[in-house]
């Protein structure tokens, strides 16, 4: 009951003007970056929080998940009508997208992702408001060694699913570490780690710098590289008549959207999962249920509900470990946090205690940021089928630009622009050979808080390490995230074990 | 390919020793009352990266990833010389913010970019050329009040200055 009255007390915030107009403008931006290929939420949050400065941080918030929702639901846009995920989060959906859209099923599968898209999310975030307050409840006991081993959880996370090449995996998270360490050392005040004094560092890196860096200039480098040649766009025959009758149609694939939802939002409350395992997963337990699983890859409708409702479903659920632990659940998320931060405001339970405006009104805004992408998805899809057609060398000055602008903004320091240009070339330099980028932009965010919850759990238990396994919470945490990260190690040695029975069965 | 990831590899490996030896300068043990010093947590993380780079270079010759078997170029030339020209537009637009400002350098760089890679109309170029730096104005300096670098030009604007702030 407590619930709800929060809810609408959230409601009410989200409900105000201008909160109104920021969910609407941030589902529209939202729409077309997901529908821009090789612009997913992360690029989009990333190269717009500087902008956000201007409103007060509910609003900001507001606007970021707003974008993060809408680009949910963009992305489909893409891998549909040209083939190529709008973001890596739509990949799953060109498997089937592409098939329909080439028999000539384009706005059907529009539709589908569409709604597929508002069930995921109006799903997740049902359970969303059902577990958050709990959960923030019994994360408020924690210290700083629970706050530690979640953080190993999260590392965990990418090296024992994020299918990464391990070494390279370990080595961003710990470069991002690293990076975060930058500065004054908070604990005796004395500089570290300055290249030579040069006064830049003095205030430490900024994590937007990196993700600006990253996901905006190495981003568009990248897209500028891959994207040579030309694609072809679908055509899609869009009416009132063909919407309706695909709606009718998708009554078949409500199992689906179900499945999808659940799975999406329980990958995405992983530590650092997000949306794009999530989705990917969801299409391929739809194709092992499904009776005819030969039919997917070819224009099965349910191959495009599948991983659509997991993204968005997932998306909702990466926002409930930010939310309530502190410990963002995506490469997204990890941007809001950074913002939060910036913000003033201090991520971790205490939020649901001391800004109930904050988090209620950002819960009650993802209701309505579901509705609004939803309406605006489906009236605008001519529009974005136009956006799709527009040359990338209008779009990639324009990006640049905004990174070079909101990199200075927040720190007005050149030196600042600088190392963003580095990060981004370094960083797109690092893509091409599979170097992981999100442990990177995940460990700069986290590394100030994984420094200090270490030193003071280590410093309490004067320097033994068993103080993180001793309590309960943290000791179970820090098992799995050991296992985690030992995960590669045993499924190396399983390999080996079933190589040498195969063998001696050979003999 | 391969050669890169050899080349990155070597270059990530110095790099995490040069972190170690910077981390160094403050205490890297544990500070009798003080708890681990100031320079341990990022001084075992890049010994930790120095690690994994030479995992990755024993991957290397072992030729495990798929980088390391790669016999394809790591750039094509056509691409090498599109991502060059981008990377050099971008340096000289942030590199002549110092003395023609953000709003000379802006531009600039829109006339180069869509004129010249983009082979797009001088209209269009134009159009957006002049918009960027109006709204850029508008929106940072008047509404967030964020002052721009100005350069050169800094004079230019005590009119501007005049009638909106």
């Amino acid at each position: 009951m407590e619930t709800i009255q929060f809810l609408l007390d959230g409601f009410v915030v989200a409900l105000q003007p201008m909160n109104l107009f920021l969910v609407i403008v941030g589902c529209a931006v939202g729409l077309f970056i997901g529908a821009m290929p090789g612009l997913g939420s992360v690029n989009g949050v990333a190269i717009l929080l500087p902008v956000t400065f201007i409103v007060p941080p509910t609003s900001a918030i507001i606007f970021l998940a707003a974008i993060y929702y809408g680009a949910m639901y963009g992305g489909a846009i893409s891998s549909i009508m040209l083939g190529i995920p709008g973001a890596s989060t739509a990949v799953a959906t060109t498997f089937d997208g592409r098939p329909l859209a080439l028999k000539g099923m384009a706005d059907k599968a529009l539709v589908a992702a569409a709604v597929a898209s508002f069930a995921g999310g109006t799903i997740s975030i049902l359970l969303f408001t059902a577990f958050a307050p709990p959960l923030a409840h019994v994360a408020l006991a924690f210290g700083s060694a629970e706050e530690f081993a979640l953080m190993m959880l999260a590392f965990g996370t990418f090296i024992g699913l994020g299918g990464d090449d391990i070494p390279k995996t370990l080595f961003s998270i710990c470069i991002g570490l690293v990076m975060s360490a930058v500065g004054l050392d908070i604990m005796s005040g004395q500089p570290r780690l300055i290249f030579g004094d040069i006064p830049g560092f003095f205030h430490g890196i900024n994590f937007l710098v990196l993700a600006i860096g990253i996901y905006g200039i190495g981003e568009i480098l990248w897209t500028i590289e891959s994207s040579q040649g030309e694609v072809s766009v679908s055509q899609a025959v869009v009416s009132v008549r063909r919407i309706l009758d695909a709606l009718k149609e998708l009554l078949k694939s409500a199992n689906t959207i179900v499945m999808g939802s659940f799975l999406g939002f329980f990958v995405g409350l992983l530590p650092a999962a997000g949306a794009t395992p999530g989705s990917i997963m969801a299409y391929g337990f739809a194709k092992t249920m499904s009776k005819n699983p030969e039919s997917y890859g070819k224009g099965n409708i349910n191959g495009v509900v599948a991983p659509e409702s997991a993204n968005n479903a997932a998306s909702t659920g990466s926002m409930l470990p930010m939310l309530t632990l502190g410990i963002p659940g995506s490469p997204t998320t990890a941007i809001l946090l950074g913002g939060m931060v910036i913000w003033g405001l201090e991520p971790g339970p205490r939020l649901f205690v001391d800004q109930t405006e904050f988090v209620w009104g950002l819960i009650a805004s993802l209701y309505m940021a579901n509705f609004f992408s939803i309406v605006l998805n489906i009236a605008f899809i001519p529009i974005f089928v136009w956006v799709l057609k527009l040359s990338f060398t209008i779009l990639a000055p324009i990006i640049f630009v905004l990174c070079v602008v909101g990199g200075y903004a927040p720190t007005q320091d050149m030196h600042d622009v600088w190392l963003m240009l580095l990060f981004g070339v370094v960083g797109y330099l690092m893509r091409k050979l599979d170097y992981p980028m999100a442990p990177m932009v995940l460990a700069i965010v986290l590394g100030p808080l994984a420094e200090s919850s270490m030193r003071q759990s280590l410093l309490q238990s004067h320097g033994s390490v068993w103080v993180f396994f001793e309590r309960p919470i943290s000791g179970g945490i820090m098992v799995l995230a050991l296992l985690l990260f030992l995960m590669p190690a045993i499924k190396v040695g399983k390999k080996l074990i079933v190589a040498r029975r195969t063998g001696n069965a050979g003999k | 390919m391969r050669r890169a990831e050899l080349l990155m590899a070597i270059a990530m490996a110095i790099f995490s020793a040069y972190l170690m030896w910077m981390s160094a300068k403050l205490p890297i043990g544990w500070v009798p009352g003080r708890g681990p010093g100031g320079g341990s947590f990022p001084f075992w993380l890049s010994f930790a990266m120095l690690i994994c780079t030479v995992w990755i270079i024993v991957r290397w010759f072992r030729r495990t990833t798929p980088q390391s078997r790669s016999s394809e170029p790591f750039f094509d030339s056509r691409s090498l010389t599109l991502v060059l020209l981008v990377i050099g537009a971008l340096v000289t637009m942030v590199g002549s913010i110092y003395f023609i400002g953000v709003y000379g350098a802006l531009p600039l760089f829109f006339v180069f970019y869509m004129r010249f890679l983009g082979r797009h109309s001088w209209a269009k170029t134009m159009t957006l050329a002049l918009a960027a730096p109006v709204i850029t104005f508008f929106f940072f300096e008047i509404l967030l009040h964020i002052t721009l670098p100005k350069g050169a030009t800094e004079t230019l604007f005590y009119p501007l200055y005049d009638i909106f702030m």
